[in-house]
């Protein structure tokens, strides 16, 4: 569906994309996963042919987007990062002018505008504005405008993003929906959960560059532990405290207001730390996720 | 064949024209008549009652003491020699309303355009679509100011029939460049100009009397701007006074609307499709 080689754009004299390369099979789900300013709004704007690369291979259904930017964003549905929703038109509007956008007929699109209406749980906001909706029910909306053309590929830039936790459920229920369609998904997003409940296969991008690509799993597995021991003893005495844990689990990781470590069985090491004298404020065993993935990985954490 | 092809590459950068037009301008302009329904439409028709308070106070209070002004060898009465005028007016702010402060809403806070461009719709599709709105405003405008005239028995002469392809050509022009401008414009201060130059256009373009008044210096500059084609070509046709020579001025509308289609449609490029 997408392949990309050596993939660069650059403004000015800086590479915000800095030769990528991944390749999106049909019925993937494809996860971008990176800090802010990593490259992936780029990224995606690149795939969704609205923004030329500067340099690399680039083909979107088999199509070069230089050359066919129109009939390959024909095929594609966006989520921008940012909403765009018409705020001039009401909900069920936003819909069928945007159908109309892709030349399709009246009678159609006015069909799919009330499918996907009651696919993102609008229906009884058809006639509202959309500056009535709250933030959730606006991304449902801008999702539900990136099927109204049938799309082959859905393109998601963070797609819950600055929602909370409730929303953030709903929208993942509807897109593993998409995915069970069949369809293919391309998203970026800096939350590991999403990455990992959404995605079959991840790169892990910073500076422009991927620093590692797999499936959640197998990037757990070649990067963390199973399990990560999360130790808080105050901040003021955090470091002291470092030097003493020094050696134990595979690894271990110190952070402004907390230590990790890094280990096959959490428990047994917090039974060891509390054995050699050192009492933690409060102490947390979790599995390993890809932020921790990501830590190991770029020496920061993924939300600064 | 091949060369043939390069050519084209070269003339529209990458992609050729279909990169630039999808042949669906008409859904723009669906989203503009949709969008419309639900503003408010006394303040629309705002720019249409100015150039009628115009006629009003100037043509007949003036009128009263200015008598008649002579045209083409012929005396007609000063509402009669202002309103075509007014009538041009009328067609550009209508077509200016729509292509400069709407447009630039859209662009730099609406975000509308780069939702479009993420469809299959092209940035010629976009510019012309919007430019066909702000045409329609503007003939609207113009629509409504010819009734007045005709009320009035401002309209003297059969040729008047033409005025109205002649304000729709004035309005095009206007939405055309006017969406051109805008769509380089960065900030509220930059639009102000705008304004700026559309004020001393207004009231200098033989609006309100022959441009025999001016210094020669002058007249080469106002004759210069668009708003004093609009004026002469429109007169021409109202009282009567048509000769060929008027044809210059349906070129120059001709050439502003080429214009103001390409520079849009390369911003809109550039802006959104970067
Ligand atoms: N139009 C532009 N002009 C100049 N620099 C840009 C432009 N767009 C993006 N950049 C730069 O490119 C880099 C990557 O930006 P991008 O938006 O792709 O990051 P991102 O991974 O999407 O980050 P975020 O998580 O914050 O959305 C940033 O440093 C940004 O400042
Ligand atoms: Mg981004």
């Amino acid at each position: 569906m997408i392949v990309a080689q050596g993939l660069v754009k650059r403004y000015g004299a800086f590479a915000a994309v800095d030769g990528i390369s991944f390749e999106v099979a049909p019925g993937e789900s494809f996860g971008l996963l990176g800090p802010n300013g990593a490259g992936k709004s780029t990224t995606m704007r690149m795939v969704g042919a609205v923004s030329s690369r500067s340099g690399g291979e680039l083909k979107i259904l088999g199509l070069d987007p230089d050359r066919h930017g129109p009939d390959i964003r024909s095929q594609l549905g966006v989520v921008p990062q940012a909403d765009n929703l018409d705020t001039e038109l009401r909900v069920r509007e936003n819909l069928l002018v945007y159908g109309r956008y892709f030349g399709l007929p009246r009678r159609v699109v006015a069909e799919r505008a009330d499918e996907l209406l009651s696919f993102a749980q609008l229906e009884d906001r058809a006639a509202a504005k959309v500056d009535a909706l709250s933030g959730g029910m606006k991304r449902r909306l801008t999702i539900a405008r990136a099927l109204i053309n049938d799309p082959r590929i859905l393109l998601l830039d963070e797609p819950t993003t600055g929602l909370d936790p409730q929303a953030r459920h709903i929208l993942w229920d509807r897109l593993f929906r998409l995915k069970e369609q069949g369809k293919t998904l391309v998203l970026t997003t800096h939350y590991m959960d999403e990455a990992e409940q959404l995605c079959d296969r991840i790169v892990v991008v910073d500076k422009g560059s991927i620093m590692a690509e797999g499936t959640p799993a197998e990037l757990i597995r070649r990067y963390s532990s199973r399990e990560v021991l999360e130790l808080r003893f105050g901040s003021d005495r955090n470091h002291e405290v470092a030097q003493a844990l020094q050696g134990r689990g595979d690894r271990i990781e110190v952070l402004p207001d907390r230590i990790l470590v890094y280990t096959a069985d959490g428990e047994q090491e917090l039974e060891r730390v509390s054995e050699a004298g050192l009492h933690p404020i409060t102490s947390l065993v979790r599995r390993s996720s890809l932020e921790d993935v990501f830590l190991r990985l770029t020496g920061r954490s993924l939300i600064e | 064949m091949t060369l043939v092809d390069h050519a084209a590459e070269h003339r529209t950068g990458r992609g050729g024209v279909a990169a630039l037009y999808a042949g669906n301008a008409r859904a723009v302009m669906y989203r503009g008549w949709r969008a419309t329904r639900s503003t408010n439409w006394l303040v629309m028709m705002s720019g249409l009652f100015e150039p009628i308070f115009y006629l009003l106070s100037l043509g007949v209070g003036l009128g009263a003491l200015v008598g008649t002004v002579t045209v083409d060898g012929r005396e007609v009465e000063y509402a009669a020699y202002i309103a075509p005028a007014l009538l041009a007016v009328a067609a550009m702010n209508g077509a200016i309303y729509d292509s400069t402060w709407n447009v630039f809403f859209k662009i730099r806070f609406a975000k509308l355009y780069e939702g479009m461009l993420a469809t299959s719709l092209g940035p010629l599709d976009v510019a012309l679509g919007e430019i066909s709105l702000a045409l329609l405003r503007g003939g609207l405008y113009a629509a409504g100011f010819m009734v007045v005239m005709q009320a009035l028995g401002l309209a003297l002469s059969w040729w008047a029939l033409l005025a109205i392809p002649a304000v729709l050509l004035i309005a095009f022009g206007f939405a055309s460049f006017g969406m051109a401008v805008t769509s380089y414009m960065k900030s509220f201060q930059q639009m102000d100009w705008i304004n700026f130059v559309l004020l001393p256009m207004f009231l200098f373009s033989a609006t309100f009397y022959p441009l025999s008044v001016y210094p020669e210096w002058l007249q080469v500059v106002i004759q210069a701007l668009p708003l004093w084609h609009g004026v002469e070509l429109v007169r021409g046709l109202t009282t009567g006074a048509v000769d060929p020579g008027m044809l210059w001025h349906v070129l120059y509308y001709a050439v502003m609307i080429a214009v103001g289609l390409v520079f849009t449609t390369k911003r809109l490029r550039a802006l959104f499709l970067d």
